[in-house]
């Protein structure tokens, strides 16, 4: 049948394949559905080589990606999650947290890092997709807090590399609270004259979108990522239309003024760097 | 769950019973009767309402008869001038901003409003704001912090608008300023959820100094029925999920995100919303005065440390 959709409207994308490559020898790039040698996507940066396509970089892979000759200290690893709420769905919180730290081998969904960039004294901070969709709880908003005070008391810029899915419902009105704490916090740094760059990547929704990710002094965002404050499906349903092509790119935010500067995996940390020293007090 | 939302049948029937006997000729027997359906209404609501599961304090926060922020403005406030418009789109009737007098001091209203009837309910949106809402409220703060007019922010949304339009002109970009501008506003910030505080839409005009809740309001992350369509696929287990997530103001007091909560009347703010309106402002004023004489610096510390604080790790 010629005159039928050949694009099937894309499915949600799958963590467990998308998050991580998944262990074996090939697999299937998820834009333009090439088989791909798994080695080969993990040495161009998780990057597909045939079209581009931007898989999601784990945040260790990130921090690697970004700091000079890949050298960081990890800070605040010991902030770890609690159960306030004793919250159970269909499994209890505590069990989730404990898969989940199995699974990717960390405690919860954020990484920050002190280290140099271009030479220039950094704290960097990484969401992390793989832990439970990335969602903000009361450990993600503190080490937030913290990344933004340590860069005030070191008088050195912040950077923020988000991919969540919002607030974790798990935590309940404490995460919502995570909003505030991190925008005052960057509030201070601000203050204070010291750069905050968010990089945005897929997916960025929710209240992170609607905090921190919202409030760089520049906003870079790599290739197609979805950045919304509604996810796609709850906009659909709201407004009973299906959305347009492109609808939450990256590409489409920086047409509608909210992301300055799009660029590829490749290219970030040149771009990033390049930004900082613009912004930083002169030496 | 019928039986649930159910739970002021009782009620209603008692008033029925009382409009009834209202329309009969006077008599001593018509008084005695209708004095002794009164004083059973009281004990039954104060029962009800003392019992009320998350979920069913959810609905009465949504009920459509509450007292709205305008209605809060009418009756603690004069001289109320409506401002209008973000100066870069439009106005959004789904936020009301504006200064008015409440008692010996100007104060900068700004508030979730919802629509009474169909077409009001349609104007405001459904109290759910588009960017523009958030910026005028912002544009309104700042005018507060220039003149020096303490803010009121009156908190009563399912959320901010989910909508195409909405994403286009950044919503999300909108709440987001305001959290970073209201954490650094140098006047005091008094917040009240007065309904339903519908996570990151009602976040948006939230930050402040002092965070009341009225007895029956909630405030939550995101919608109960949000929450079980994502944790259970099951928007009907909404139930479950309002009480999974602790939405009520006495949870919001207990987990250090509300600093007071404001009784209602017996049988909920729609029975009686005189006196509910009565009570904020009686705590409005409590709270004005004392954060009103606090120097700046002080009052923002206190600010940073109050969200600095929320949350729970090991």
């Amino acid at each position: 049948m010629w005159f039928k959709k050949d694009k099937a409207p894309r499915a949600p994308r799958d963590p467990r394949t998308s998050s991580s490559i998944q262990e074996g020898l090939f697999l299937k790039c998820e834009e333009c559905k090439e088989t791909l040698f798994a080695r080969e996507v993990e040495r161009n940066r998780r990057v597909c080589p045939k079209c581009g396509y931007h898989f999601r970089l784990p945040a260790d892979e990130r921090l690697r990606l970004l700091f000079d000759d890949e050298r960081y200290d990890i800070r605040f690893a010991d902030v770890k999650p609690t159960d306030p709420l004793k919250f159970k769905d269909t499994k209890k919180y505590r069990d989730r947290l404990r898969e989940y730290e199995v699974k990717t081998g960390r405690s919860d969904a954020i990484l920050a890092a002190t280290g140099a960039i271009d030479g220039r004294k950094t704290v960097v901070a990484v969401m992390d997709y793989a832990f439970m969709g990335g969602s903000m709880g009361s450990v993600v908003g503190e080490v937030l807090a913290r990344s933004a005070e340590l860069a005030l008391a070191e008088k050195c810029p912040l950077v923020v590399v988000t991919s969540s899915g919002g607030a974790r419902m798990q935590e309940g009105i404490l995460s919502l609270m995570q909003m505030a704490k991190v925008s005052a916090a960057l509030g201070r740094l601000g203050a204070a004259r010291l750069p905050y760059v968010a990089i945005l990547t897929d997916p960025t929704t929710g209240g992170v979108t609607a905090s921190f990710a919202m409030l760089g002094d520049a906003t870079l965002a790599e290739p197609k990522a979805l950045i919304g404050f509604a996810g796609p499906r709850v906009i659909e349903q709201t407004i009973r239309q299906t959305l347009p092509e492109g609808f939450q790119r990256s590409e489409f935010l920086l047409e509608h003024g909210f992301v300055d500067l799009v660029v590829t995996r490749h290219e970030l940390k040149a771009a990033l760097a390049n930004v900082l020293m613009l912004l930083s007090p002169a030496a | 769950m019928a039986s649930d939302a159910n739970f002021e049948e009782p009620l209603r029937r008692i008033r029925e019973r009382i409009s009834e006997l209202e329309g009969y000729p006077e008599s001593p027997q018509r008084a005695r009767e209708i004095g002794k359906q009164r004083e059973k209404l009281d004990k039954l609501a104060e029962e009800i309402y003392r019992k009320l599961s998350p979920w069913q304090k959810t609905l009465v926060a949504r009920h459509p008869s509450r007292p709205f922020c305008l209605d809060y403005v009418r009756l603690l406030t004069t001289d109320f001038v409506e401002w209008h418009g973000d100066r870069a789109f439009g106005d959004d009737p789904a936020i009301v901003a504006g200064f008015a007098v409440f008692g010996k001091r100007v104060v900068a209203i700004v508030g979730h409003q919802k629509g009474r009837d169909t077409k009001e309910k349609i104007r405001r949106n459904f109290g759910m704001p588009r960017p523009e809402g958030y910026r005028k409220a912002l544009r309104i703060m700042k005018l507060a912090e220039k003149f020096q007019r303490p803010v009121l922010s009156f908190i009563d949304t399912q959320g901010a608008y989910p909508g195409l339009d909405s994403e286009e002109r950044g919503v999300a970009e909108a709440i987001a300023r305001n959290l970073l501008v209201m954490s650094q506003l140098r006047v005091p910030i008094i917040a009240t959820v007065i309904g339903e505080g519908g996570s990151g839409g009602a976040l948006g005009i939230g930050v402040a100094d002092t965070v009341l809740m009225l007895e029956h309001s909630v405030y939550s992350v995101i919608s109960p029925e949000g929450c079980a369509a994502i944790l259970w696929k099951d928007q009907a287990r909404a139930q479950e999920a309002a009480e999974a997530m602790r939405v009520t103001a006495a949870d919001c007091k207990a987990l250090g995100v509300a600093d007071e909560v404001v009784a209602e009347p017996p049988g909920g703010a729609h029975a009686d919303p005189v006196a509910t309106i009565d009570n904020v402002g009686r705590a409005l004023r409590v709270h004005l005065d004392r954060l009103a004489p606090m120097p700046v610096d002080a009052l923002l510390e206190g600010r940073y440390n109050k969200f600095r604080r929320m949350g729970a790790f090991a």
